[in-house]
């Protein structure tokens, strides 16, 4: 046999035709989904049991085992722990999870339609501005004129994220809408309405100023079942939407003007999702203050988790922002015995470690 | 004019109020040709591709087969014409398989198919591109080349009628070069309009069927390579001094001999 007549080793890494190189990798992409799947279910469970661990914890000696049974069969449980839990633990607990999901989601909309990692309601001032909008309304009673009394604070609130959302919008494609730019007015706004909120605390009447307070260390304090229910219709409002737009927003990650090669209306997805941006941060900020981190920091962990396909970065986002502040909020309980410190305080101190670890583990692995 | 293909018509366009392409008219792209567009840097290429696909404003007379590209709504326009732009954004999280899936899905309009034909179509041309191996790969992981091949199969998986490609081999190796023009040929063959900015004139004289000069944006010549690329045009648009020969397998060479003062 002469060396010329030996054939040719294929690859043993290559398939042997084209249609069984395509198979393998549909049948590859089908196990990635479902092991993607797999994770946003596992991080539903886990916001689920955080939810239960925040209803149990407080000073009244209760156990998780209690907190299952009032959810399952509140007719079981003794009369006082169902007061305790269901009146008093329920609301918070509720708030706590849809406020997680919704600066989170909120966050995770924002970093993807402004091309930006640091962007999040509390970087870009979106929060800053709600709560200005909020201290109108406390101190000096200005609110839109035709809103109802009960509705001024909440609506302040989202007139403000939505404007200031706009006003980033408009000033960086002024200016060129470079990513350092968007940060640049955004840090600009942040420290625009913290002074003016500042100056409203400063002319605020004593007890007006301590619900300015109590806004801008974000509490889930004031919490009710109504206020639950609001936030909860916002979140299932903007829910259909988000998820409409996930794969324009995955087509968005690959530049601006590749998804308007795919047909994308990229202005217009911007300017839908500034709303929907704008609607949870107005009516997640209008009934618990600001709670920082959430926003910046639940997306990055859904994104190392389950990658940009926002058909799955998307409620991972919103499942792990539940997660970290149903955790803060039972942690908020357990600092200081007999004292309930505000989430907002906590919920940094509890999710940069969580971060931390997930950066450091998910390190080259990308 | 009537005829098939891709024709251009007093073009403008440019950025804002700054006009790049002025008054630009073209003979028209015809189906199954290979065009390319070369010129100096800052000649209008890019601009002219980025107005064909209607990415930016223009004014002027764009028609495909007779439809007015302007007049249409942009998803129909886009299932219609192809882009591929010069960069691939880094840092992103997805998969090789999940770009170009996103591709299809990102607007039904633009490129009606269900998810699971997506997924086979993606795989299918990932194949026959070479690369399926890489489907599962992170793009922040490929090499300037792999991104640069996922990039055109992001163009590519979509199948439009015209194809406009922003230097789809500058960051290729010379196989790699020869693969994506051999491709780029084959999809011409299928009666596609391609259209081709490049900066390596050997490579537009190799393998375009058309040649399209631009300088300044404006017309500087067009033709067929040989009529194109010619001395004189060297020393005219890009200012140097330079000789266009055919080898003796009947290929034109270009070579390059001094800036002209």
């Amino acid at each position: 046999m002469t060396a010329s007549s030996v054939p040719r080793p294929a690859s043993p890494l290559a398939p042997a035709t084209p249609d069984a190189a395509a198979a393998d990798a549909v049948a590859a992409y089908a196990r990635l989904s479902r092991r993607r799947l797999l994770v946003v279910a596992v991080l539903a469970l886990l916001a689920a049991g955080a939810f239960v661990l925040d209803l149990a914890s407080g000073p009244s000696g209760l156990t998780v085992a209690d907190a299952v049974r009032t959810l399952l069969a509140p007719e079981s449980v003794p009369r006082t722990t169902l007061v305790i839990l269901r009146d008093l633990r329920l609301p918070q607990a509720l708030m706590a999870v849809l406020v997680g999901a919704s600066l989170a989601l909120a966050g995770a909309e924002m970093q993807t339609v402004l091309n930006n990692p640091l962007a999040s309601p509390l970087t870009l001032g979106t929060s800053s501005a709600a709560v200005f909008g909020a201290a109108l309304a406390i101190v000096l009673g200005v609110g839109i004129p035709g809103v109802p009394q009960l509705w001024i604070i909440p609506a302040n609130a989202f007139l403000f994220a939505f404007g200031s959302t706009v006003l980033i919008q408009t000033l960086s494609r002024l200016r060129g809408s470079g990513p350092e730019t968007v940060v640049l007015f955004g840090i600009a706004l942040f420290f625009t309405f913290n002074a003016l909120v500042g100056l409203a605390q400063f002319v605020a009447s004593e007890q007006a100023l301590q619900q300015l307070v109590f806004w801008t260390l974000g509490s889930v304090g004031r919490a009710s079942l109504e206020k639950d229910a609001i936030l909860a219709v916002v979140l299932a409002a903007v829910l259909p939407f988000s998820f409409a737009a996930a794969w324009q927003m995955t087509a968005l990650r690959l530049g601006l003007e590749r998804a308007e090669s795919f047909g994308v209306h990229v202005g217009r997805l911007r300017l839908a999702a500034l709303v929907r941006i704008s609607l949870l941060t107005g009516a997640a900020v209008a009934f618990v203050g600001v709670i920082g981190f959430i926003g910046l920091v639940a997306p990055h962990m859904a994104r190392l988790l389950v990658g940009e396909d926002h058909r799955l970065f998307l409620p991972a986002s919103a499942l792990t922002g539940a997660l970290i502040l149903s955790l803060a909020a039972a942690a908020s309980k357990l600092v200081v015995p007999g004292v309930v410190v505000p989430v907002g305080i906590v919920t940094a101190l509890v999710g940069v470690p969580i971060f931390l670890a997930l950066v450091l583990s998910g390190r080259g692995r990308a | 004019m009537s005829a098939a293909g891709l024709s251009i018509q007093r073009l403008s366009a440019g950025y804002g109020r700054r006009p790049v392409i002025g008054d630009l008219t073209l003979a028209p792209f015809a189906p199954g040709q290979l065009t390319a567009l070369v010129g100096p840097n800052a000649a209008g290429k890019s601009t002219l591709l980025r107005a064909l696909a209607g990415l930016i404003p223009a004014r002027g007379r764009l028609t495909l087969d007779e439809t007015d590209l302007m007049a249409l709504p942009h998803p129909i326009r886009a299932r219609l014409v192809g882009f591929m732009p010069q960069a691939l954004p880094q840092g992103i999280a997805l998969t090789v398989m999940e770009t170009v899936i996103a591709a299809l899905m990102a607007v039904p309009l633009a490129a009606p198919c269900s998810a699971a034909e997506a997924r086979v179509r993606a795989a299918a041309l990932l194949a026959q591109m070479g690369i399926a191996g890489l489907a599962l790969t992170p793009i922040d992981r490929l090499s300037g080349g792999q991104r640069q091949l996922v990039s055109l199969a992001q163009a590519l998986v979509r199948e439009p009628r015209v194809l406009l490609l922003d230097e789809p081999t500058s960051a290729l190796d010379l196989r790699h070069q020869a693969v994506v023009m051999d491709l780029l040929r084959g999809l011409a063959a299928e009666g596609r309009i391609i259209v081709v900015v490049l900066h390596d004139l050997a490579l537009a004289a190799r393998h375009a069927d058309h040649v399209v000069v631009l300088d300044r944006g404006t017309l500087a010549t067009q033709g067929a390579p040989a009529e194109a690329i010619t001395a004189a045009m060297l020393a005219a648009v890009y200012g140097v001094a330079g000789r266009v020969e055919t080898c003796a397998r009947g290929t034109l060479q270009v070579m390059v001999d001094a800036p002209l003062r």
